[in-house]
């Protein structure tokens, strides 16, 4: 255990101070590298009750906790939400943007498929 | 009257001045989402001085019966002098790293959020409006730095140590929150009760962080006083002259 002369600066944090460094004498850094190696969480805000979550961004994060009082920090400043989901972005799997062809394109010429193309008995509404 | 205006500014020179201690770590944060929690920990500080100082100047004008050319929220903030701050001396220490940071901003919310609820039941509806708003914000407050200090405590070597250190540095100056001084003994707030309360409460918190108690705890232990009436330590200076840079160059500046 080192002493070393505590010295304060005013105003400006020094680099050490920041409390990110990956410090080499212990072997799990708690904030390791300025949150480098916390994963990354994406962010799912409901605007308001009844309405759907919507993926808002991402953020870094060490754990589930800290990922949902993160996205309460940086996301809801301006009331922007009143509930809030998180999710390791590991966990989400993406289709493949090179796959786009096959997987959307074919749906371009099946107007059929909307239902505006069927003539609608007049009761009912909101189609 | 007097001492209700002294009571208003010490509560509002607190959340000023560690508002504007906070605030230093903006741009500067661990990483980008604490930066962010702390500057809005910060700016919420902030908006509890202005209620407070806002009251302070409808009563000193008031006093004074100048409700025009009179004290305002400004004057209050950006020109009394160091000697006439009443802030409690933990709110003007120095940011240190992360782990003093965040260990100051425990023990004040810890403070803070106990205070805060006697300060509801205040026979003056203003102070008890205030109080009440102000018990949301500092409910979150809580339980953020509770969290991180559980979360550096019992994490690594380093962060472990770094805590022990904060301890060190800053336990000396929490027990001037429950001394009264004069102008607080009116206000009818069980300071014997309070300090207990908090006491049981941060060694719960730091048996959870893995942390020795604090120093001292339950017994006597000297603890650094003056704040609350003035006598400051030497950083308040410091911050004064930053904070109150422009009005003090540009007197009456708007922007």
């Amino acid at each position: 255990m080192n002493n070393y002369l505590r010295k304060f600066y005013y105003g400006d944090i020094p680099e050490d101070k920041t409390g990110g460094e990956i410090n080499n004498s212990s072997k799990n850094p708690p904030l390791g590298g300025r949150g480098a190696d916390w994963p990354l969480w994406e962010v799912f805000i409901r605007s308001k009750q009844g309405l759907d979550h919507k993926h808002v961004g991402s953020l870094h994060a060490a754990d589930a906790q800290m990922a949902v009082e993160n996205a309460r920090d940086v996301y809801t400043r301006r009331q922007e939400g009143v509930s809030i989901w998180v999710v390791e972005s590991k966990h989400i799997h993406a289709s493949n943007p090179e796959e786009a062809g096959e997987l959307f394109e074919p749906a371009a010429d099946k107007i059929y498929r909307y239902p505006t193309f069927y003539q609608l008995p007049d009761e009912v509404n909101q189609m | 009257m007097s001492n209700l205006i002294d009571y208003t500014l010490h509560l509002a020179d607190n959340s000023l001045i560690l508002g504007q201690r906070n605030a230093e770590w903006c741009g500067h944060g661990p990483v980008l989402e604490q930066d962010i929690a702390i500057t809005n920990i910060s700016l919420d500080l902030i908006g509890q001085a202005r209620n407070y100082y806002q009251y302070a100047a409808q009563l000193i004008n008031q006093l004074t019966n100048k409700p025009i050319t009179g004290a305002t929220e400004d004057s209050l903030a950006y020109l009394r002098t160091e000697r006439e701050f009443k802030n409690c001396l933990l709110t003007e220490l120095p940011n240190g790293d992360w782990a003093q940071t965040i260990l100051r901003q425990y023990f004040f919310s810890q403070y803070q959020f106990l205070f805060l609820q006697y300060l509801q039941k205040s026979k003056d509806e203003q102070l008890s409006a205030i109080a009440a708003k102000s018990l949301k914000e500092v409910t979150y407050h809580l339980r953020w730095s509770r969290e991180w200090v559980i979360r550096l405590g019992d994490g690594t070597e380093e962060s472990h140590f770094r805590m022990i250190k904060a301890v060190d540095e800053l336990w000396r100056y929490t027990g001037e929150m429950f001394i009264p001084v004069t102008y607080e003994i009116e206000a009818g707030i069980d300071f014997n009760n309070l300090k207990a309360v908090w006491q049981t409460k941060v060694e719960e918190v730091f048996d959870e962080a893995s942390l020795p108690p604090p120093p001292g705890i339950g017994g006597s232990v000297f603890m650094q006083t003056g704040g609350k009436e003035g006598l400051h330590t030497e950083h308040l200076g410091f911050i004064l002259t930053e904070l109150q840079y422009m009005q003090r160059a540009y007197p009456g500046c708007e922007w």
